[in-house]
């Protein structure tokens, strides 16, 4: 298993993408918390950046990686290595490549400009969303054969994520704002991880004590130590279930 | 004895009478101006034959001073009821053992009450116990006391030509509203100065109720559990250079006109239903130098009439300005708005108000004409803020793509945003403070 973890990160980067995903993170921390001169306002502007950025990356990357090596899978699956082995080890090394280069690319200007728990949080949950999205790529890549297919599901999940799924619970509100539906619409936003993770960092920056009545409302809801606790065990659910999921198909894959 | 000899004779009777005068002169001014400033002094010690403040001023004459000397002088209610000086020395405390009023001053012209520490006053829902009352009376001085746990501290009723000055009053709040008293509270007065005071922990940090010509400079109200300033029916009146922090609100200025409000701090006043500075059925005021900082809503402005807001700088507000329909005539130019989360909001679709000239830090139009006017006019409300407005659960979307998309498609062509509530003059650098 080892062995296979080593020789995909060797290709990982030797193909320089990861590299420069890295480096562009790189610049585009600094450059946010150099023009800012409030660290917290940086971090919500990185927010926005990253939460748009890191699931396009995880999902484009794993998917166009896993369609690109379908030979050397191929190759592997002919050999007598048990597939659950050959699929976690293939996950392990693109996702720990991917989380090393966020990690580096946002905790090294993080650590320099605004080393305090909202810092900390926002280098794990982007972390946390590295990983739901490569779970997520790997589930698409490994449903479908179609390299265009594949690419094309990864963009659709992006696009649901980051855009459709708000646009939906807009629509819902605006709907029925005659019924108490606040806690359907909490209850249903936790459901999407881009939703939850900015939810997460935005409630523990003074953002929501400024917000008033409305800030008041949703920080009671998901603000309290249980909160906190309960949007990580969604966002560790979306990290393992489509694993999970991902790794099973796998087995049964006919190639 | 002709002319000339009667002339020098007069002349040397002028110049006896003029030696005379000034050498005169020095005991004569002793004993017009010197004599009554040598009014008797009392002293009230625990050890000496005068130990209670009672008799002291039961002995005192009119224009008196009375010394107290240090020590805990628990006595029921000292009233004063003529011109006398209280001075305290080596920090003496008068106690009210939590069941008294402890000072009360009463139809007195120029009464001083200075360097006393008061503590403990009685609590009462009928009557306003206080620390130190003053009723019916003129030209009083209350200067440089403390006033610790008291109902109400300093309670000033139907008096004129008063100075309040550099008293520290720290209370410690009751369950609610009701059971706390004002600062300082005042009614029914005119022509007041309270200047550089510092008061925490009552209901409201300095209350005005039918005050007239008063001035309000430097004082520090915070963590006061309803408001840090309250106006209440009282016009022509100004406040200067104060500092409102943490309070419920931090000024709440009603049903009162002509109220200038210059160089005040307004900052960290949040909560769910808290303002830096309320606004309510104002009219012909000014507003002018303050900072408005970290407040849940800068200015709130409800049935205001013609209120100019000028040179001041919104800060890290959540909301910078909430200006509802109801407001006519009201200017707001020349203020710096720097990250806010929403610049402006409205109930309404009706504007009746100008915005111009102020610098948005959210604006992105350009200056071609490179005047320092930016050329293409700012629309300083959000979509969304007017949609928070309705369904105050939509704050989840706050810093969603979605919600970015839809306000920058508003900001194009206006549908649900009052299309008039417009800056058509938005600067492109910050005014100078």
């Amino acid at each position: 298993m080892n062995k296979i973890v080593k020789y995909v990160m060797i290709d990982i980067l030797k193909s320089k993408v990861v590299l420069t995903y890295l480096l562009f993170l790189i610049i585009i921390c600094f450059s946010i918390f150099n023009l800012d001169d409030n660290t917290t306002k940086g971090i919500l502007s990185l927010l926005n950046i990253i939460l748009f950025i890191v699931p396009l990356i995880s999902l484009i990357y794993s998917t166009i990686y896993i369609f690109n090596s379908g030979e050397f899978i191929e190759l592997l699956v002919a050999q007598p290595i048990s597939r659950k082995k050959l699929i976690t080890s293939i996950y392990a090394a693109v996702s720990l490549s991917l989380v090393t280069a966020f990690i580096l690319g946002t905790g090294i200007p993080i650590l320099i400009y605004s080393p305090d728990k909202t810092g900390f949080l926002f280098i794990i949950t982007g972390a946390l969303l590295t990983l739901i999205f490569t779970s997520l790529a790997f589930l698409g890549s490994v449903i479908t054969r179609d390299k265009a297919k594949g690419i094309g599901m990864a963009i659709f999940i992006w696009l649901f994520f980051s855009i459709l799924y708000d646009g939906i619970l807009l629509l819902i509100m605006f709907q029925f704002n005659d019924y108490p539906i606040e806690k359907l619409l909490m209850v249903l936003s936790s459901f999407n991880p881009v939703d939850i993770s900015r939810i997460l960092i935005l409630i523990h920056t003074d953002y929501s004590a400024l917000m008033g009545y409305s800030g008041a409302l949703f920080k009671e809801f998901l603000g309290s130590q249980k909160g906190s606790v309960v949007i990580f065990i969604i966002l560790i659910a979306w990290v393992i279930i489509p694993a999970i999921a991902a790794i099973r198909k796998f087995i049964r894959k006919d190639f | 004895m002709n002319t000339e000899e009667i002339f020098l004779i007069g002349k040397k009777l002028w110049q006896h009478i003029l030696n005379g005068v000034t050498k005169i002169l020095p005991f004569f001014i002793f004993i017009v101006v010197v004599f009554p400033l040598q009014a008797a002094v009392v002293n009230v010690s625990k050890q000496d034959k005068i130990s209670s403040i009672k008799q002291a001023i039961a002995i005192a004459l009119p224009g008196d001073t009375v010394i107290i000397h240090g020590g805990v002088y628990k006595e029921k209610n000292i009233v004063i009821n003529k011109k006398l000086t209280l001075l305290g020395k080596n920090n003496p405390v008068l106690d009210g053992e939590n069941k008294y009023e402890i000072l009360t001053i009463k139809d007195v012209a120029g009464a001083v009450v200075s360097g006393i520490t008061f503590q403990f006053s009685g609590f009462s829902s009928l009557k306003d116990l206080a620390a130190i009352k003053v009723i019916d009376s003129r030209q009083i001085l209350i200067s440089n006391n403390t006033i610790l746990n008291t109902h109400f501290a300093i309670f000033i009723a139907s008096s004129d030509n008063f100075r309040i000055e550099g008293n520290q009053i720290r209370g410690t709040p009751g369950d609610d509203e009701q059971s706390t008293g004002n600062g300082i509270h005042l009614w029914k007065n005119s022509y007041a100065t309270i200047v550089n005071n510092r008061i925490t922990g009552h209901r409201d940090g300095i209350y005005f109720e039918f005050v007239q010509h008063s001035t309000i400079s430097n004082n520090y109200c915070k963590n006061n559990i309803r408001y840090g300033l309250h106006f209440m029916f009282s016009n022509n009146d100004e406040y200067i250079k104060n500092t409102f922090e943490e309070n419920g609100a931090g000024v709440a200025v009603m049903f009162s006109h002509h109220i200038h409000m210059y160089s005040n701090h307004f900052m960290n006043n949040q909560g769910a239903s808290t303002y830096g500075l309320l606004l309510k059925e104002i009219n012909d005021g000014i507003i002018k130098d303050n900072v408005f900082e970290q407040n849940t809503i800068g200015i709130y402005l409800e049935g205001t009439n013609r209120i100019d807001v000028i040179n001041n700088q919104f800060i890290r507000n959540g909301y910078a300005l909430r200006i509802q329909a109801s407001c006519n005539n009201n200017n707001v130019h020349s203020n710096n708005f720097f990250e806010n989360t929403f610049d402006v909001a409205t109930n309404g679709s009706l504007v009746l108000n100008n915005f111009n000239g102020n610098y948005w830090d959210k604006y992105d139009g350009y200056d071609l004409k490179h005047d320092g006017v930016g050329d293409v006019p700012y629309r300083p409300i959000s979509l969304f803020s007017m949609v928070i407005e309705n369904i105050p659960v939509a704050s989840i979307f706050l810093r969603s793509f979605v919600v970015f998309l839809l306000d920058q498609s508003e900001k194009i062509i206006p549908s649900i945003t009052p299309e008039n509530l417009v800056d058509n003059t938005p600067l492109m650098k910050p005014v100078k403070m």
